[in-house]
């Protein structure tokens, strides 16, 4: 029908127009309102999204802390060591030699236990001769009390502050799988007693600490006689009679360098056992502890320590004891790998517990050997120690490899 | 016996003095004070997500706690307060950089009865103009303190972690 393609073609070019007209200003500003109120509800929610994620974030984080009030577990801390050790030579064995628990605890800002109980060889046996392998001690049990921000004061069961061993013993923090012949002998490493004492410390990196405790009581007769290692009464139902004073001067103001030197004075070391002499002690010790860097992967280290016993009355000194004396050096090097740190260390050592007399009793020890920290608290040790005891005392040469594993946390 | 003559001397030390065994060397607002010449800018905040946590997690040797980590910049300067455990309890230390080294360590509180020598310039001093490696170690030794090992590594790896967090500021790039 040919009268419709007009009207028809009139109406499709209308329709193509109009779609392609551009809205009006009333339009525009319409769609431009529109708009705004979409930005402005998005602007909202993404600020209510962004309060969620961190009050999340706050809520996970408290969390991983506890939050609140801290409860008793936050104020109490569990931690230990052990050391399984191989000893070759003429022993030929294997130990457990000691698996550590320590637990402390603080009561309020001022007040905390120090603790620390020990199981020696693995098994204590309660036999009626005493003959087990091991033994459970008791050798930290003390309160700390902060007097002052300089001053601290200290009661119980604890470790007497001399040497360098015989407060920080844990694995990782030494060379040698077994520690050192002076330390045990003269020091005598580990030494705990029942005491109370004061702490200062100075602005320059100076402490000193000054402790009234237990007494060693030594045995007079047999082959122990005046031996201050079996003096030692482990604060379990010990003779008290006269107790021992000792001072301690330490000074760590210099980066990787520790200077210290104790001094004990005991007016009887038998403890007036009825029948055994009175003796009286002075125990003089000093040392240096140095670890220096020479690269940022490479520390030099350095122990040197010297200590000295004398006992009066002419007991001791009938038996040569009323003089003992130890002294040892130890370089070391530690290097950081890639996978944990190596150290390497020598020491010579040369202990004494008979040095009162004419006689040459001097037994001479060099060891050499290894540490490599797995991770800096998990350790793996080997040593070789030769040996030069003093002739004619009945003591054989022993030169032994050791290896040992050890830990801390 | 001789020992019971010292307990009234023991009673009568304790009653002595009023301690704080938190011990606040510098309070936080006065060491971003000294940071920034006076004038504090806002705090920023850096999320630990991602690549960031893993870093972050090799640095201290552990997962932190906390998911994100706040922060003071002006260009190419910034300011951190961190805490990290030593022995048992946190010590919070305060890490200016800029221009990606730092500019100063500070120990501010310290709150354990031992390797409270970290807090002396003997230590912190060792830290000035150290930058962080590519494989997020300091590019210069750092000198321990006997029996303070742990607290030396708390702020060693603070150091650390701030000049890492510091390069991922729009202040350290």
């Amino acid at each position: 029908m040919p009268w419709l393609a007009l009207p028809v073609g009139l109406t499709l070019a209308m329709a193509a127009g109009l779609a392609n007209a551009q809205p009006t200003p009333d339009e525009m500003w319409k769609m431009i309102q529109k708009q705004q109120q979409q930005i402005e509800m998005l602007r909202q929610r993404l600020e209510g999204t962004n309060k969620k994620v961190e009050a999340t974030a706050t809520a996970v984080e408290k969390a991983g802390t506890g939050g609140g009030a801290p409860g008793w577990w936050q104020r109490t801390s569990l931690g230990g060591y052990g050391e399984l050790h191989y000893n070759g030579g003429d022993a030929d064995e294997l130990d457990y030699h000691r698996f550590v628990l320590f637990f402390g605890h603080q009561f309020n800002d001022r007040l905390r236990l120090f603790s620390e109980l020990e199981l020696e060889h693995a098994l204590a046996k309660d036999t009626s001769d005493g003959s087990g392998p091991g033994e459970v001690e008791l050798e930290q049990a003390w309160l700390e009390y902060d007097v002052t921000d300089r001053m601290s004061a200290r009661a119980g069961l604890s470790l007497i502050p001399v040497g360098i061993l015989n407060e920080t013993h844990e694995p990782p923090t030494f060379y040698g799988v077994e520690r050192n012949r002076v330390e045990s002998n003269i020091i005598p490493t580990t030494w705990w007693e029942g005491g109370a004492g004061l702490a200062y410390k100075f602005d320059n990196g100076l402490r000193l600490d000054a402790q009234v405790h237990g007494g060693l009581d030594v045995p007079t007769t047999g082959s122990n006689a005046f031996k201050v290692r079996n003096g030692r009464q482990k604060v379990a139902k010990s003779t008290l009679r006269d107790p021992a004073y000792t001072g301690r001067v330490r000074y760590t103001g210099i980066a990787g360098v520790e200077l210290a030197s104790t001094l004990q004075y005991q007016a009887d070391m038998t403890q007036g056992d009825p029948g055994d002499p009175r003796t009286n002690a002075l125990l003089w010790e000093a040392h240096v502890d140095m670890k220096r860097a020479i690269s940022d992967r490479a520390t030099l280290g350095l122990r040197a320590l010297y200590a000295r016993w004398d006992l009066g009355g002419s007991a001791a000194a009938a038996t040569g004891r009323d003089e003992q004396y130890g002294w040892y050096v130890e370089p070391s090097v530690r290097f950081k790998t890639g996978h944990g740190d190596v150290g390497f260390f020598a020491r010579y050592s040369q202990d004494d517990n008979t040095a009162g007399d004419n006689t040459d009793s001097d037994f001479r020890e060099i060891s050499v050997g290894m540490n490599y920290w797995v991770h800096p608290n998990a350790v793996l040790k080997f040593d070789y120690q030769f040996q030069t005891p003093p002739d004619g005392q009945g003591t054989t040469r022993d030169n032994r490899a050791n290896l040992g594993l050890g830990y801390q946390f | 016996m001789r020992m019971t003559a010292l307990f009234p001397v023991l009673v009568a030390v304790l009653l002595v003095g009023a301690a704080r065994a938190d011990q606040v060397f510098q309070p936080p607002q006065s060491f971003l004070r000294q940071a920034f010449a006076g004038t504090v800018p806002d705090p920023a905040v850096v999320w630990l997500t991602g690549e960031r946590m893993d870093a972050a997690a090799r640095i201290l040797g552990h997962r932190p706690h906390m998911l994100r980590v706040r922060y003071w910049g002006r260009s190419h300067r910034t300011a951190w307060i961190l805490e990290e455990i030593g022995k048992e309890r946190p010590i919070t230390t305060g890490v200016v950089i800029d221009g990606g080294r730092i500019e100063r360590v500070a120990v501010l509180v310290y709150r354990e009865s031992i390797g409270w020598e970290v807090r002396y310039a003997f230590f912190t001093d060792q830290f000035e103009n150290v930058r962080l490696t590519d494989d997020l170690r300091l590019n210069k030794a750092v000198d321990g303190i006997s029996g303070a090992t742990l607290s030396v590594r708390a702020v060693t790896n603070v150091a650390r972690l701030a000049l890492y967090l510091d390069g991922q500021t729009p202040h350290g790039q």
